[in-house]
C-alpha cells in the first residue's frame, strides 16, 4: 500500500539505498532499504541492461511502425498546424498519412522519399 | 427529552458529520481543483435521489492515539440513488478526512454498499480519492482492501462496476479499479500507480513525476488502464451518464431501448471507404453511418487506436462494435489492440450486448518487439473471446481480411452468426504480393525478366483471390452486399437473433490466455 498517513506520521521511514555489493564471482548483489525494511537482492542481467526511462522529447516525431517514406509534404523551416499532413509512410499494405501532432515550425526533416525506416526512427524535429 | 429536541439533535449531528474533514480541509481540496466527495455524488446522481447510509460510522482503532481522533464517516460516503431514474449504488472516498485513507470501518462501509449492489443487481460506481492504507490500522486496513477486491471479482460480469479516479489511487488500492469494468480519469487530477515516484527513485534510481508516471493521460494513452479521459470532473460525470445509458443494470437484463433514429445523411458509408485498399480512412465514420442518429460512444479512444471499440444503437437497442482502424498503424492487430478487443467482446457477452465486427486489416504486426511482447498469447485472446461469446455476432468484411487476421476478427469459423462482405473485400490466406512470391517462386526465379513475371503473377493472384467470391463460394460468408445495404442487413440480423440460444459443454470456467 502507499504510505499516505494522517497529519502525524507514526514512524519515520528512511528511504536510503545502501549500495553495498555482496556477491561472489559473477553474481552481483545489492542491499536496499525500502520503507525501513532491508533487502538483499541479486541483480539480473535484464535489470542491468534495461533502458532508463527518459522524458519523451516533444520536439521530435518518431515512426510508430516500420515502412517506406512515399511522399513528404513539408519543407524545413515551414510553419505547421496540428493535423497538417507531414508525410506518407507506406507500411502494412497501407499509405499511412502521418500528421503533425501540434503547431510549430519544422526544424529538420530526418528522412527522404524512398527511405526505408525502422520503428522509432526520427521523422522530423520541431524548432 | 421531547422528540422535537431529539430531531434537532440529529440534524445538528448530521450537519457536523457532513462537513467531512472541516472547512480548512475542504478549502485545500478546492485549491487542488477538486470537488468534495459529497459534491461529486450529488452531481452524478439525479436531483434529490441520494440516500446515504453509515453516516455515523466511526473507526475503532486504538493504537497510536487514534482513539482520541474522530474521523467523520471514516473518510468515505456510501449510498444509493438514481441516474436517469435507474438505481445505482455509489461510494466516494473523502480526501478531506485523513486523506481518504482506508481503515477497517472505511472498508466495511465500501463492502456494505458493494454487497447491496450485488444483491439488488444494480450498477456500482466507486469514486476513488485516497492516499492509500491507513498505516495506523495496520493489517486491518490490508484486510479491508482484500475484502473489496474479492467483491469486485465476484460481482464481475453480474453487475456493471465503474471506477472514477478523482485523486490519488496508489499502491494496492489501484487493484480495485483494475478489477472493475470501466475506469474514468480526469486530467491533472487522477493519479494511479503501484509504487510511487519516491520508491522508484530509491530502488531503481529513476526520477519521474507523479503525472508522468501515472497521470490521467498516461493511463489513457499508454497503459490502457483507463477507459475514459475527461478534461474536468463535470465532463467525466457526463461520460458516466452516457455509458450507463448504453449498458444494462445487470447480466439478466437488456439495455434500455430508445426511439430508433436513422443515421445522419453525411455519413454515407459508400463514400467513406476508398476503393484503393492502400488508402486509409476513419472506420468510426463507417460506424456512424450504421448506428442510430450516428451516435457512437467510443471506449478507450486514446489507447491502441488501431482497434476501435464502443457502443452504438441499432433500432434503439445497444450494440457493441469491434472494428479495425485503417487510419492508425494500418489497422494491424498487435499486443495492445488484441487485449482491448478481447476484453470488450467478453464485456458485451456478459451483458447481453450483440457484437458487430467491421473487418479491414492487413494482419498481425510483424516485429521482434511484438513477438517478444507475447503477441501469440495476446492475439489468442481475441480468438478465445469471439469463440466463447454466445451473444448474436454479426461480421462485415469491408476491405482486407488476410490470414490470421481474417480468422480472428469474428469469422464464421469462430461461430459468427452472420458474415457479410462488401464487393471491395479481399479475403485470402495472405496479401497478393507475399502469396505470389511463394506460390510462383519457381516461375519467377527462372523467368527471363523476374520482376515482370512477379508483377504478372501478383496481378493474376489478385484477380483470382483478392475478392469476396472465393469465400462466398464456400459459404464462409453468407452474402456479398452493397455498402448501402449494410444497416438494413445488420438491423435484420440482430432482430432475427433475439432468441439465440447456445449450449456449451459443462465446465467450471475456461482458461483464457490471460
Amino acid at each position: 500500500m502507499s504510505t499516505q498517513t494522517l497529519e502525524q506520521p507514526v514512524t519515520t521511514v528512511s528511504n536510503k539505498t545502501i549500495e553495498s555489493e555482496c556477491g561472489k564471482g559473477n553474481i552481483r548483489c545489492k542491499n536496499l532499504v525500502v520503507n525501513g525494511t532491508k533487502y538483499k537482492t541479486r541483480l539480473t542481467t535484464k535489470y542491468e541492461k534495461r533502458k532508463k526511462w527518459e522524458l519523451p522529447n516533444r520536439k521530435q516525431v518518431n515512426a510508430l511502425i516500420p515502412g517506406t517514406i512515399q511522399k513528404i509534404f513539408v519543407a524545413e523551416g515551414q510553419e505547421v498546424k496540428e493535423g497538417d499532413e507531414m508525410l506518407i509512410l507506406e507500411a502494412m499494405k497501407m499509405q499511412n498519412r502521418i500528421m503533425f501532432p501540434y503547431d510549430g515550425k519544422v526544424k529538420k526533416i530526418h528522412v527522404a522519399t524512398g527511405d526505408r525506416i525502422s520503428k522509432g526512427a526520427m521523422l522530423i524535429e520541431y524548432e | 427529552m421531547p422528540l422535537k429536541r431529539k430531531i434537532q439533535e440529529l440534524k445538528k449531528k448530521r450537519e457536523e458529520v457532513q462537513m467531512g474533514g472541516g472547512e480548512k480541509a475542504i478549502e485545500k481540496q478546492m485549491a487542488m481543483g477538486k470537488l468534495t466527495a459529497r459534491e461529486r455524488i450529488l452531481s452524478i446522481l439525479d436531483e434529490d435521489s441520494f440516500n446515504e447510509y453509515d453516516l455515523f460510522v466511526e473507526h475503532d482503532a486504538r493504537d497510536f492515539n487514534m482513539d482520541k481522533k474522530k474521523l467523520h464517516g471514516d473518510g468515505v460516503i456510501i449510498g444509493t440513488g438514481t441516474i436517469d431514474y435507474c438505481p445505482v449504488c455509489i461510494f466516494a472516498q473523502d480526501f478531506t478526512v485523513a486523506g481518504g485513507s482506508l481503515g477497517s470501518m472505511h472498508a466495511r462501509k465500501i463492502t456494505k454498499i458493494m454487497d447491496h449492489a450485488l444483491k439488488m443487481k444494480m450498477p456500482l460506481i466507486g469514486i476513488n480519492d485516497s492516499g492509500g492504507a491507513r498505516i495506523q490500522e495496520g493489517v486491518n486496513s490490508l484486510a479491508g482492501y482484500g475484502e473489496i477486491f474479492f467483491r469486485n471479482t465476484i460481482s464481475s460480469g453480474v453487475i456493471p462496476q465503474i471506477s472514477v479516479i478523482l485523486g490519488p489511487c496508489a499502491g494496492g488500492a489501484v487493484y480495485s479499479p483494475a478489477l472493475t469494468d470501466f475506469v474514468f480519469v480526469v486530467d491533472n487530477i487522477s493519479k494511479m500507480f503501484i509504487t510511487g515516484p519516491e520508491v522508484i527513485k530509491t530502488v531503481i534510481g529513476e526520477e519521474i513525476s507523479m503525472e508522468e508516471l501515472g497521470g490521467a493521460r498516461v493511463q489513457s494513452e499508454m497503459t490502457g488502464n483507463a477507459h475514459f479521459f475527461a478534461e474536468n470532473e463535470k465532463d467525466c460525470f457526463e461520460q458516466i451518464k452516457s455509458l450507463l445509458s448504453f449498458i444494462p443494470p445487470n447480466n439478466d437484463k437488456k439495455s434500455k431501448v430508445y426511439a430508433p433514429k436513422d443515421p445522419k445523411p453525411e455519413f454515407k458509408v459508400e463514400n467513406i471507404v476508398p476503393g484503393d485498399p492502400t488508402q486509409p480512412y476513419d472506420i468510426r465514420n463507417v460506424i456512424r453511418g450504421l448506428v442510430d442518429n450516428s451516435d457512437f460512444f467510443e471506449v478507450q479512444e486514446l489507447w491502441a487506436s488501431n482497434m476501435v471499440i464502443g457502443f452504438g444503437r441499432m433500432n434503439g437497442e445497444t450494440v457493441g462494435f469491434v472494428c479495425n482502424q485503417p487510419l492508425v498503424l494500418a489497422g494491424v492487430l498487435d499486443v495492445d489492440s488484441s487485449d482491448k478487443a478481447a476484453r470488450f467482446i467478453r464485456y458485451c457477452d456478459s451483458f447481453n450486448i450483440p457484437i458487430v465486427t467491421l473487418v479491414d486489416l492487413p494482419g498481425y504486426l510483424p516485429g521482434v518487439d511484438q513477438e517478444h511482447a507475447g503477441v501469440i498469447r495476446h492475439g489468442a485472446k481475441v480468438l478465445y473471446a469471439y469463440s466463447e461469446a454466445t451473444v448474436p455476432k454479426v461480421t462485415v468484411i469491408v476491405r482486407k481480411a488476410y490470414g490470421g487476421g481474417y480468422i480472428a476478427m469474428g469469422s464464421r469459423h469462430l461461430r459468427a452468426d452472420f458474415v457479410f462482405a462488401w464487393p471491395s473485400a479481399e479475403i485470402a490466406v495472405m496479401g497478393p504480393e507475399g502469396a505470389a512470391n511463394i506460390i510462383f517462386r519457381k516461375e519467377i526465379t527462372t523467368a527471363e525478366d523476374p520482376e515482370k513475371m512477379r508483377k504478372q503473377k501478383v496481378k493474376e493472384y489478385k484477380e483470382k483471390f483478392a475478392n469476396p467470391y472465393v469465400a462466398a463460394a464456400k459459404g464462409y460468408i453468407d452474402s456479398v452486399i452493397e455498402p448501402e445495404e449494410t444497416r438494413k442487413v445488420l438491423l435484420h440480423c440482430i432482430d432475427v437473433s433475439k432468441q439465440k440460444q447456445i449450449s456449451m459443454p459443462r465446465k467450471k470456467h475456461g482458461i483464457p490466455p490471460f
